[in-house]
């Protein structure tokens, strides 16, 4: 049986699944709700400074964009940090990590770029009990505009700074939260690694709008028939928060820094890929939000599956593995050749692999052959694009299938090389060529 | 209803008028908004959409089920009408079990197709329950002038698309109802709150078409005086005749056809005035039959048998057609077929006997069995009561070419469809086509 126990810059849980630092974490009900259930972890929502606690709208604060059946792809949200005061959420983070040792509490911090504010919280946070703190700096809406959340972590001085403070006025580990609102991850991170960070976390949530109401013009959630942006989460950010992630882990300056990664973990495998590319838990919100805590009973259990299909008894036997395979495209083989093949007795005749084909790529599918509905690749115009794949409303039905070696590609009428061959050394690619020269 | 439809065991008033009200309400409730969304957001939206293939009007199914998954049920709407000006009613009683459900691809990945009927029905119910102004609008007056014979779904279909073509119509109706088997023929739990009337008095908003009722074929007038007065015209006139049994015993009181039972039920206004037998004997397999049987179990008759000479397998009516008879209680017999009706003063039985097929052809067994019967429906068929002038038939039936021009002595003046032309298929939806495409047959033949 797989152990999913984990030893995150020191701080151990049994499992790699945390709630992140977000409306249900907000407070001991909530949060003793989830260690129930089974969550390895909790990030208290964002602790601001001492005295009168920020306040939120009073109209909603959330939007959606759904999928079919409405199911809910992506959450937007104005809600700001812990609009309780810090006395209350301080004691009861004590109470609660007296009650649940063996589960993980992270402090989530967010007060003014200080000196003397950062001063003032780290030892009352300590005081708790709490296993370490988070670093909000990324929060997009709102605390943004009071030169906080983002506003911090789009400046990779003031991340640096923040976290030598942080690294020197606090004893406990420190975990920067990073905000995808800038142009390249890299330098965050970097100057988190700088600052001394024990680990980032990324990504926090997308600046956004989720959608725009027709009938009165207000951007949604609409408050008195206004809106700001918010920030975008759910299964909808999950690929930009993996790339993130895979860009930090690959970096040479941050390579081995450890992440908990976010974004989108809704399932077991979508953590399983998150801890694939390097991550040593993994944060959820949206998920919890849209069906409450339970699912981490199966996130636990389809984890424990896999790593048992595959013989990994920690979580440290896989964590990272596909980092060496995250590389640029000018590194990818250009001899590997793939033809897409549909399995005809899974074939539903839908016919969206060939409209997607024809009209919109290499009219590499059939529709019709001998006056009979049929959808086939044609091996001579398919370029392996993978879109029928994509399109395809049944799993599995249609696969890409690499060629052999020595094969003819009747699209190109070449030989399918055994070497690897890359842009670098293509005869198009000018730069190879004058390297040659 | 009058007292000399009863006999023997037949009469009204079997059950509490509540259970009246239960047993005759709509087959399917209608779906709510939510419902229509989340079966909405299970289409495909199919390349070349099978379902679209398979529907005799091709509406453009994939189209308007995306409409209303983007919240557009009017425009879906829109869609449905182009093509089928009775979509509301052909939502409610096309066979869509062998149409685009069947071709529904989710029948093929499921066996759950989309439920496209009950899509349809929302998206026409939604717009008509809105009472937006009429989806068509007429082009500019053309100065010629169509009769239609018959305001069955054939004639509507043909007249609708004739007037929004800017042509004159005139339709004459042998009845006192436009609707055709719309009105007289379908069950009544299929067409429910007036649908069929509601439905044709939409239709009419395009303007151009003049219904003349109580005008009878034959009678009336003749075609050729059609053809004289007009610059074309077009019968669709169904089948009004229905065959009889042609047995000892046909005669006795308690025997009728079940088109006559059926269109006497859907004009009873109170369903209790109407006479049913204890034990009814239904003698058919298509849809008549199967609306016959099922009506006279909601009526309250005791046990009802549907009779119908061949196998399952062959049985024109469908498998959920069956089932949904079975469902009510009537008791399906197959290979047998009526050998006398035994009574005294009414029926009081019917013998049947075992038929074995050979070669496609039926032979009886020579076995028999006898069910006690007060009440005898035939819906062995109908037919072309021909007194069609010089139009030629085709068998018992109008004879056609392309675009349903009549092979007539006329020239080119006069098109059938519907039931009454060869290779009519005794559902609203194939007359609807032919109505629709003898239109614009005429139109470009006006045009022209």
């Amino acid at each position: 049986m797989a152990d999913l126990s984990t030893n995150f810059l020191g701080i151990k849980s049994p499992n790699p699944f945390w709630l992140a630092s977000a409306p249900p974490t907000d407070k001991a009900y909530n949060v003793e709700r989830a260690y129930e259930a089974g969550w390895g972890g909790v990030v208290w929502k964002t602790l601001g400074e001492a005295g009168p606690p920020v306040v939120n709208v009073n109209g909603p604060r959330y939007g959606a964009i759904w999928g079919p059946d409405r199911r809910l792809l992506g959450l937007n949200n104005i809600e700001l940090i812990t609009d309780r005061d810090l006395e209350t959420n301080l004691r009861e983070m004590t109470e609660v990590k007296k009650r649940w040792p063996d589960r993980a509490l992270i402090a989530s911090i967010m007060v003014p770029c200080e000196e003397k504010s950062w001063r003032d919280i780290l030892p009352r946070v300590e005081d708790t009990g709490a296993d370490g703190i988070e670093l909000n700096f990324g929060c997009p809406h709102g605390m943004s505009e009071r030169g906080m959340g983002s506003a911090v972590g789009q400046v990779p001085e003031y991340i640096q700074m923040v976290t030598e403070w942080c690294k020197e006025f606090g004893k406990l580990p420190v975990i920067v939260k990073l905000t995808p609102n800038i142009t390249d991850i890299r330098y965050p991170a970097r100057a988190a690694n700088k600052g001394g960070a024990d680990a980032v976390s990324l990504i926090n949530t997308i600046s956004s709008i989720v959608s725009v109401d027709l009938d009165n013009f207000s951007p949604n959630p609409s408050i008195d028939g206004r809106g700001s942006h918010g920030g975008y989460c759910g299964p909808a950010v999950k690929p930009i928060a993996l790339n993130m992630v895979a860009e930090i882990a690959r970096d040479p300056e941050t390579r081995g820094l450890p992440i908990s990664g976010i974004g989108g973990v809704s399932t077991w495998r979508d953590a399983a890929e998150f801890i694939a590319l390097g991550c040593g838990t993994v944060q959820v919100c949206t998920a919890a939000m849209t069906y409450g805590f339970k699912i981490v009973q199966e996130m636990i259990d389809g984890l424990e599956n896999y790593m048992d299909e595959k013989g990994y008894e920690t979580i440290e036997d896989f964590r990272g593995m596909a980092v060496p395979n995250v590389t640029d495209w000018q590194y990818l083989n250009l001899n590997y050749i793939t033809k897409a093949k549909i399995d005809q007795d899974l074939c539903i005749k839908c016919g969206r692999c060939h409209i997607a084909c024809e009209d919109t790529s290499h009219q590499a599918i059939t529709s019709m052959v001998d006056g009979v509905r049929h959808f086939e690749v044609m091996d001579d115009e398919c370029v392996g694009c993978n879109l029928c794949v994509n399109v395809c409303p049944v799993e599995n039905c249609i696969s890409m299938v690499p060629m052999a070696t020595g094969e003819t590609d009747p699209r190109t009428g070449k030989t399918v090389e055994a070497d690897y061959a890359n842009w670098t050394m293509h005869p198009n690619n000018p730069m190879a060529r004058e390297a040659a020269e | 209803m009058t007292s000399t439809l009863e006999s023997g065991d037949v009469r009204a008033g079997r059950l509490s008028s509540a259970e009246y009200a239960e047993n005759f309400s709509d087959l399917h409730p209608p779906l709510d908004h939510h419902e229509a969304l989340v079966e909405a957001d299970r289409c495909y939206f199919c390349y070349d959409a099978p379902c679209m293939n398979a529907c005799p009007t091709s509406i453009d199914i994939p189209l308007f089920i995306r409409q209303i998954q983007a919240g557009n049920p009017v425009g879906a709407a829109k869609t449905i009408f182009e093509q089928n000006i009775l979509g509301g009613m052909c939502a409610r009683v096309c066979p869509t079990e062998t149409l685009c459900e069947e071709a529904c691809v989710r029948e093929t990945a499921e066996g759950k197709p989309v439920k496209i009927g009950e899509l349809q029905r929302h998206a026409t119910d939604t717009y008509m329950a809105r009472e937006l102004p009429h989806p068509f609008k007429r082009a500019a007056s053309t100065g010629r002038t169509v009769a239609v014979v018959g305001a069955g779904p054939a004639g509507l279909s043909c007249a609708h698309r004739l007037a929004m073509h800017g042509h004159d119509v005139v339709i004459l109706e042998a009845r006192q109802k436009p609707g055709g088997l719309n009105e007289y023929g379908i069950a009544a739990y299929k067409a429910t709150n007036d649908f069929a009337q509601r439905e044709v008095e939409w239709l009419m908003q395009i303007g151009g078409i003049e219904l003349r009722l109580g005008q009878r074929l034959g009678s009336d007038f003749e075609v050729e005086d059609l053809v004289n007065q007009y610059d074309a015209v077009f019968i669709g006139v169904g089948l009004p005749s229905a065959y009889a049994l042609d047995l000892p015993g046909s005669d006795l009181p308690g025997v009728e056809s079940a088109i006559d039972f059926i269109a006497r039920l859907r004009q009873a206004e109170d369903k209790s005035t109407l006479p049913v037998g204890q034990d009814v004997v239904v003698v058919g397999g298509g849809m008549t039959a199967v609306d016959a049987a099922v009506q006279s179990k909601l009526l309250g008759a005791r046990t009802v048998s549907l009779v119908y000479r061949r196998g399952r397998e062959q049985m024109p009516a469908s498998r959920y057609e069956q089932d949904l008879a079975a469902a009510h209680g009537v008791h399906l017999v197959f290979n047998a077929k009526p050998a006398r009706i035994n009574g005294a003063n009414a029926v009081e039985s019917i013998t049947f006997e075992y038929t074995a097929s050979e070669g496609g052809k039926l032979t009886g067994t020579g076995e028999t069995f006898e069910i006690s019967a007060d009440q005898v429906l035939a819906a062995i068929g109908q037919w072309m009561e021909a007194d069609t002038g010089e139009l030629e038939l085709d068998g018992t039936t109008l004879a056609r070419t392309d675009g349903n021009l009549s092979l007539s002595p006329y020239g080119r003046k006069v098109w059938v469809g519907g039931d009454c032309a060869h290779g009519g298929e005794d559902l609203t939806v194939t007359a609807v086509e032919d109505g629709k495409i003898a239109a614009e047959s005429i139109h470009a033949t006006l045009a022209g």
